[in-house]
Formats: structure tokens, sequence, C-alpha cells
């Protein structure tokens, strides 16, 4: 596969950018990538190509592009098959999809709430992320991954919001690992696999954004 | 549910996202236990077999639950090869999925929070309810199909479904008007299309019934809002 062939329209700190860097990674795909000016301005190429949300990460294949991070996850699963994201089962793959739209539907915006919001709504905001990561601990149980012995599926998908939970951390003024132990193990053996370790952002690097965009939004 | 093999689906009469279930179970010829919920006093069974949402619907096959509409669809998909309900090929699969999370983000969504919402929230949400129609209709007139995935009904056929038989209770209900035919000629053709397929058509709810119903929950959900706002 000639490295043309697929490009990544990509922004640096976007967890939803870093799923697809991960999946490709771990199927040994040869890919390019562009990174996007998201406040600058946004490239010809990206609202070409995602016209109604007009997001990264956009992957484009052959030319084709397509977009959503949990879809194009999808996509690159079924399209470099070796080897699989998913779990073999119809029902175990029903299990990840569940636990990867449960991700999609609350972890990130949780998080936002917590760095957007001060007092009362802040405490609320916490209460609703750590209630969350109980449930992703259930989801887990025993395993070492979502899947079972092996990184896939709903790894690949919840592993890049951890990058955003130092700055949860600092502004809301808790900590994960204290919280929801099990959860903070499986973050650190994630962090253990090359694909994990050579895409995800500094949390530090994460902060320093998260603060820029709190003095952008008015947030004292 | 201790028992193996069968298929039981756990429902609401007047969900959409039940109906797309009972859509899929039955464009296979899939025979299945239909249950209703009552979600206004949820049964020990539901909380069981969805204990993170404790919504309906839920699939229960060979005794293990499966819960959300479009993982359910997925999973029949793939359980159940005849009838296909999405494309074999990977990158139609991925257009699928986004038009499928189209249609239940963008389109069902937008037309229940214009129903249920009052002035300028209203008015936003209608306006982000035609939108929504536009992109649709635009992706409608494109793939120049019967369908959206051609000939036959397919996933995002039965995803976005719902709006063929509930959207215009809604917009009675919510005093709204958002499919204009002459606006959406391709939309209103598919809708006629769907409905006219008797397995589409069979079993679906009373309009007087969801009329009455979307009217109490439209005005719950109003009072609602107006609690917290005084609060």
């Amino acid at each position: 596969m000639a490295k043309e062939d697929v490009l990544l329209l990509d922004f640096w700190v976007s967890p939803f950018c870093s799923r697809v860097k991960i999946a490709l990674a771990e199927k040994g795909v040869a890919y390019q990538q562009r990174g996007e000016d998201i406040f600058g301005g946004k490239s010809e190429l990206l609202l070409k190509s995602n016209p109604i949300y007009q997001k990264v990460p956009v992957l484009l294949h052959d030319g084709k592009p397509m977009c959503e991070s949990t879809n194009i996850v999808h996509y690159i699963d079924e399209t470099w098959p070796s080897p699989p994201l998913l779990p073999a089962s119809a029902y175990d793959r029903a299990r990840a999809r569940f636990w990867a739209d449960f991700i999609d539907k609350k972890l990130f915006d949780a998080g936002g709430n917590i760095w957007k919001t001060k007092g009362e709504d802040q405490a609320a905001a916490k209460k609703e992320l750590i209630q969350i990561l109980k449930y992703l601990e259930g989801g887990l149980g025993d395993k070492d991954y979502f899947g079972g012995d092996s990184f896939g599926f709903v790894d690949i998908i919840a592993i890049p919001l951890t990058t955003w939970f130092f700055a949860y951390e600092k502004f809301g003024n808790f900590n994960v690992e204290e919280e929801c132990p099990k959860f903070a193990a499986w973050t650190k053996r994630c962090l253990g696999r090359e694909s994990v370790a050579k895409t995800l952002p500094d949390p530090q690097q994460v902060l320093e954004f998260v603060s820029m965009m709190r003095k952008m939004h008015g947030i004292e | 549910m201790e028992e193996t093999g069968g298929v039981k689906l756990l429902g609401f009469w007047v969900s959409p996202f039940a109906q797309r279930v009972k859509w899929a179970l039955k464009l296979k010829g899939v025979q299945y236990e239909y249950i209703e919920e009552d979600i206004y006093n949820k049964s020990p069974l539901l909380s069981k077999l969805n204990p993170v949402y404790g919504m309906v619907p839920v699939l229960v096959h060979n005794g293990k639950p499966i819960s959300e509409s479009i993982i359910i669809l997925e999973y029949i998909d793939e359980v159940w090869k005849q009838a296909p309900l999405l494309p074999q090929d990977p990158y139609e699969r991925a257009q699928a999925r986004f038009w499928a999370k189209f249609a239940e983000e963008k389109v069902r969504q937008s037309v229940w929070e214009a129903m249920c919402s009052s002035g300028e929230e209203k008015q936003k949400a209608v306006k982000s309810a035609v939108e929504a129609f536009e992109e649709f209709e635009k992706e409608l007139k494109r793939r120049g199909t019967k369908f959206f995935g051609g000939e036959t009904i397919g996933f995002v056929d039965i995803v976005a479904g719902c709006i063929s038989y509930q959207l215009a209770v809604h917009e009675e209900v919510g005093s709204i008007k958002i499919l204009d035919s002459s606006r959406f000629p391709a939309i209103s053709e598919w809708i006629k299309n769907f409905l006219n397929h008797p397995l589409i058509n069979e079993g679906l709810p009373q309009k007087d019934q969801m009329f009455a119903y979307f009217s109490k929950r439209s005005k719950e959900i109003a009072s609602r809002k107006m609690s917290h706002k005084t609060a």
C-alpha cells in the first residue's frame, strides 16, 4: 500500500484523531497526515470532505473521504482485517459497539463539563464522570482489555480520551486513580503499547491547550 | 432468562427505537417473541437486561441481551444473513453508518426537540430540523435510488424510517411544519415507498393514540423545563 493512498486530516490534541492513528498503527498501515488549523482556517479539502460537520478526523482512502472517528475505526478494521480489532462473535461485537457508543455519548462531554464550569455545576460534572468510569470498570471486569486478552476496538475508542484527564483533574481538583483504580490500571496498561505511546499527546500539553480554551471561553 | 435459543424483543408500543428492531426482524423473516414494557413502570427484567440505560429496545438472543437500536440492527444483520441491511463494501458500510447516525442524531432528534420546545428554542430547533432534512434530501437525490440502500430497504432506511409514520404526528402536536413536499420531494417519495412495503406498514401504532401520547409527553417535558427555569 503506497503511502499516498491513505490520508488523515488531523488535529494534534483531538482524541478522536488519535483513535484513527492508533488503529492504523495497530494494523501497520502507512499513511500521510495533514494537520488542520482548527482555529485559523480549515482547509478546503476538510470542508469538501466533511461538509456537514466540518470536523476532524477525516480519513481519505484512495481519495474517498470518511468521517466520525468510531466509524473510521470500523472501516479500518474491515479494510485491513489483521490483526482484528473487533471480537469474533456477533454478541461480543455488539458488546464492543455498546461500550464504544457509551463512551462516545458520555465521556468527552462529561469531561468538558468539568473544565467549562465551576461550583455546583462542576461538582455535578465530576460526579457524572466518575459514574461513567465506574460503568466502564464494570465493562472491563477482570480482563486486561475491554475485548479480553488483546488490545482492541473499545480500548482504542477509550484510551485517547484519557490524555484529557490530567486537565480534568487539575481544574476539577480530584484524582482518577483514587476514584477508579481499575480504570487507571487499564490506562497504564494501554499506555505501555507502542501504537498508543507513540500517538498520544503529552497530557501536560493537553492541559495547556485546555487552559487556553478556558480563557477563550471566558472561564476564569 | 435462563433458556437458550429463541429471540425476544422488549419494546414499548410507540418507541421508534423498538420499531426499528421489529422492522429488521420482520424483513429477515426472524420469528420473535415481543414483550411490551411499561417504560414508566420498568420491570426488574428490563433493569437486569439493560443495567446501564434501563431502556427499550432490548433484544435477547440465546439468553443474551443486546441494547441500543442501531447496535441491535448490526447484530441482527450479522447473525441472520438473508435480506442484508448493510452493504458488503467497507466504504459503503462507512457511508451507511454515517447516514444512520445522522438520521438518528440530526433528523429524528431535531424533530423531537422542535415538538417539545417553545418560543426561541422552538424556532432554533425547527431551523436545525429543516437543515437536517435538506442534507438528507440532498443525499437521497444524489443516490437516486428508491431507498437509501438501493432498490431494497436497508440500514439507513430502517433507522430513518420512524419519520415515515411519526413525523406528521410530531408536527401536529408541536404545531410545526418541517416536511413540505414541494421542498423535499425525494424524502416525500421515499416515505411513500417505505410505507408501501407490507412488512413496514404492518402493526404500526394508530395515529390518534400516538397523538394523545405525544401531546401528553410534550406537555410533561415543557412543564419540566419551566420548573427548572423557575427553580
